[in-house]
C-alpha cells in the first residue's frame, strides 16, 4: 500500500463512526435508486409474469384493477358477484374454457379460493403431498399457506366467520385438507382452494342438516303442508362435510343464479379470443372481459411515473448529501491545518498531502459503492423472493 | 574548510504584510556543532530554523544546507532534500493521533516518496524507540502516552531518517525536568553518534551548558521601511 494510501486507510480506521456515516451516506445515495430499480423491474416483471399467463379475466364492470388484483393475486376486495350463468355462457359460447372464481372468504388470513379442477391445470399446479379435490367439504393448500398455517393432508381448516357481529352470519366450515400444492412462487403458494360448491356452502347458500322427512327429525319441523316441510329455527346445521352428512348437503335455488366472483376464460385461439372481447364491448353489457397484461401495463405505467419521481428526490437528497459531506471534508481540511503543516515541515510535498486527502475521499466513497453495491446484489438476489412475499402474497 | 552544516549569507526576509524584516548577515554552523539559539518571542528564532531547513525562503540571500545550496532548488527537490537531511523537532510534538509510535516515527517515509521505507528503516525505528524506552509502546496511539513519551517518540521522527542536521524548536518548553533531560540525552547521543550538527531553539537558559555555542537572536530583526 502506498504512503499516502496507508495514512487515508489510517485516518479512516481511527474515525470511525465519522467514516461509517459518509460511508453508509454515499452508499444510500448510491443504492436507492438502483435498488428501487431493480425493485420495480422485478415487481414488473412478477405482475407481468401472473399476467401473461392468464388470458382473459371477466367480471362485474367496475374498476378493472381491483377485477384483476382479486382475481390474480387475491389481494383486493372481492368484486362485487356475477351470476354463474355468466360462466355457462362462456362454455357455450365455444369461444373459450371459462374458469369460475369464488373470493373473499379466509380461513385465519389465507384467502380461501372457490373454483375448479380445471384452474390448477391453468396454473400448473399439482399436489406435492396427499391428493387433489375429490369431495365437497375439502380443500387443498398452497405450499406457504400449509407451512403457515400448520397443517398438512389430514388435517383440517376453519372458514373465518364474514363477520365477528353479524350473528345472524354464516357459520364457519370445517374443511378437511385433502392435499398441499408444490411451490409455484406465485399467489397461489399463499391460498387454500375449495371446489366452486364448497365455496358456496362456507357462503351459506347450500347447506346440510338431518333429513326433516325423518321421524326422528319432528322436533326440527314448525310445519308441513303436502309435500313441503317448512323447518325450525332451531334446525342445526352442519358445520363439517362429512361421508355420512355429505348426501344431505343441498343449495336453494338455480345453479345458475350462485354468485362468483370473476371467470378466468381461456380462449381456444386469438380468433376466439376477439369474438369474446367483442362480445362484452356493449355498454349496457354489465359484464367486463379484461386483458390482465394490459390492465397491469396500465398499473405499471403509473409505478414507472412514481418511481422517476422517487428517484428524482433521491437524487435531490443524494445531492444535497454529497455537498454536506464535501462540507464535512472541507472543515475537516481546516481542522486538521496543523496536522497538514506537519507534513509539509517533515518534508511532505503538497501533492503527496493532496494525494492522503484525496485517497480519504476516494476510500470513503469506494467503501460506499462497494457497499450499495453488496446492497443491489442483495436486492437482485432477494428481492424477488420478498416480492413475492410481500406484494403478490 | 571542513563542509558547514548550514550557512546564511545575507538573508533578508519579511514575512507578507509583515513590518519587520530578518536580517542574518552571516551565520554558519559546523557540522557535529551544538548550538542553541535564544531570543525573545518574536526574536525570528523559529523563522531561521525555517529557513535554514528550506520551509520558507529568504527574499534574499543565500542558504546553504549540508552542502547545498538550498535557495538555488525547487519545491520539490527542496522538500526532498529536507526529508533526507533535516530531522524537524517541535515544541508541541505534533504526532499525529490516529497513527501508532510506529507510524509516527516512520512517517516521514509515508509522506515523502524521495525515502524509501525499507527493512533498515524500520529497524531503525525500532531502535530509536527502544533507545528512548518506547520499545514496548509502539503500537499505541499518541493519546495513550505521557508528555515526555510523546516528545521522545516526535524526537525519533525527527532521527530515524538519519539527518546531516537537528533542528529543534523549544524541544524541551513542555516536559518536566526529568522528561527534559531524557530528551536532551536522545538528541546528544544522536548528535555524537552521527556526528550531525544540533540547532536548538529555546527559552530554557538552564540548558545554554550543554550546547558548544549560544546565539542571541535579538539583533537579527530591524525595523522595516
Amino acid at each position: 500500500m502506498s504512503g499516502a494510501a496507508y495514512l487515508a486507510w489510517r485516518y479512516l480506521l481511527h474515525h470511525r463512526i465519522k467514516t461509517l456515516i459518509l460511508v453508509l451516506s454515499i452508499a444510500l445515495i448510491v443504492f436507492l435508486p438502483i435498488g428501487l430499480r431493480v425493485l420495480v423491474r422485478q415487481s414488473a416483471a412478477q405482475l407481468t409474469a401472473r399476467a401473461e399467463a392468464t388470458p382473459l379475466v371477466l367480471g362485474a364492470r367496475g374498476s378493472a384493477l381491483e377485477l384483476v388484483l382479486a382475481s390474480l393475486y387475491f389481494d383486493a376486495e372481492p368484486p362485487p358477484s356475477i351470476a354463474y350463468a355468466e360462466a355457462t355462457r362462456v362454455d357455450e359460447s365455444s369461444l373459450a374454457e371459462a374458469i369460475p372464481l369464488h373470493l373473499g372468504f379466509r380461513t385465519r388470513d389465507k384467502p380461501i379460493v372457490g373454483t375448479t379442477l380445471e384452474y390448477f391445470e391453468l396454473r400448473g399446479l399439482h399436489v406435492a403431498a396427499g391428493r387433489m379435490l375429490a369431495v365437497l367439504g375439502e380443500c387443498v393448500v398452497g405450499a406457504r399457506a400449509a407451512a403457515e398455517l400448520g397443517v398438512g393432508p389430514g388435517d383440517a381448516l376453519v372458514s373465518s366467520p364474514e363477520t365477528v357481529f353479524q350473528l345472524a352470519g354464516v357459520y364457519p366450515l370445517k374443511m378437511r385438507v385433502a392435499g398441499v400444492l408444490a411451490p409455484s412462487h406465485t399467489p397461489d403458494d399463499g391460498a387454500v382452494f375449495v371446489d366452486l360448491k364448497t365455496a358456496w356452502i362456507i357462503a351459506g347458500l347450500g347447506h346440510g342438516h338431518r333429513d326433516l322427512a325423518d321421524a326422528k327429525a319432528q322436533t326440527d319441523v314448525a310445519a308441513r303442508e303436502g309435500g313441503r316441510i317448512t323447518a325450525k329455527a332451531s334446525v342445526v346445521e352442519y358445520n363439517e362435510i362429512t361421508p355420512e352428512n355429505a348426501a344431505s348437503f343441498h343449495f336453494h335455488g338455480e345453479q345458475a343464479e350462485l354468485p362468483i366472483s370473476a371467470i378466468l376464460a381461456r380462449p381456444r385461439d386469438a380468433k376466439a379470443r376477439a369474438l369474446l372481447l367483442g362480445r362484452y364491448q356493449a355498454p349496457d353489457e354489465p359484464i367486463q372481459v379484461l386483458r390482465p397484461t394490459a390492465v397491469m401495463d396500465e398499473l405499471l405505467e403509473t409505478v414507472v411515473t412514481v418511481e422517476s419521481y422517487a428517484v428524482a428526490a433521491v437524487g435531490a437528497v443524494g445531492v444535497a448529501t454529497l455537498a454536506t459531506a464535501g462540507l464535512v471534508f472541507l472543515l475537516s481540511i481546516r481542522l486538521r491545518r496543523r496536522e497538514i503543516e506537519t507534513l509539509v515541515k517533515i518534508g511532505g510535498s503538497r501533492a503527496s498531502v493532496a494525494t492522503v486527502l484525496l485517497s480519504e475521499v476516494v476510500g470513503v466513497t469506494l467503501l460506499g459503492i462497494v457497499l450499495a453495491g453488496v446492497l443491489t446484489l442483495v436486492t437482485s438476489r432477494f428481492g424477488e423472493a420478498a416480492i413475492r412475499r410481500f406484494l403478490l402474497s | 574548510m571542513a563542509t558547514a552544516a548550514f550557512e546564511l549569507s545575507d538573508i533578508r526576509f519579511r514575512y507578507r504584510g509583515g513590518d519587520f524584516e530578518l536580517r542574518v548577515p552571516e551565520l554558519r554552523l559546523e557540522a557535529g556543532e551544538r548550538v542553541a539559539v535564544i531570543g525573545p518571542s518574536g526574536a525570528g528564532k523559529t523563522t531561521l530554523l525555517h529557513l535554514v531547513a528550506g520551509i520558507a525562503l529568504p527574499d534574499r540571500g543565500k542558504v546553504t544546507t549540508a552542502g547545498t545550496e538550498i535557495t538555488a532548488l525547487g519545491d520539490a527537490a527542496r522538500r526532498a532534500f529536507r526529508a533526507r537531511h533535516v530531522g524537524l523537532v517541535f515544541q508541541e510534538f505534533e504526532l499525529l493521533e490516529y497513527l501508532s509510535v510506529l507510524d509516527n516515527i516512520l512517517l516521514p517515509y509515508r509522506i515523502n516518496p524521495a525515502l524509501r521505507l525499507d527493512t533498515p528503516a524500520r529497524a531503525r525505528a525500532r531502535a530509536l524507540a527502544n533507545g528512548v524506552g518506547l520499545g514496548e509502546k509502539l503500537g499505541r496511539p499518541p493519546a495513550r502516552l505521557s508528555h515526555g513519551e510523546r516528545q521522545r517518540a516526535a524526537l525519533c521522527r525527527a532521527l530515524v531518517t538519519e539527518p546531516d542536521l537537528v533542528l529543534a524548536d523549544e524541544p524541551t518548553g513542555n516536559l518536566d525536568p526529568d522528561n527534559k533531560q531524557r530528551a536532551l540525552d536522545a538528541l546528544f547521543a544522536y548528535a555524537d553518534r552521527s556526528g550531525a550538527a544540533l540547532l536548538t531553539v529555546t527559552h530554557d537558559h538552564d540548558l545554554l551548558p550543554h550546547f558548544q555555542r549560544v546565539i542571541d537572536f535579538k539583533s537579527f530583526w530591524s525595523s522595516g521601511s
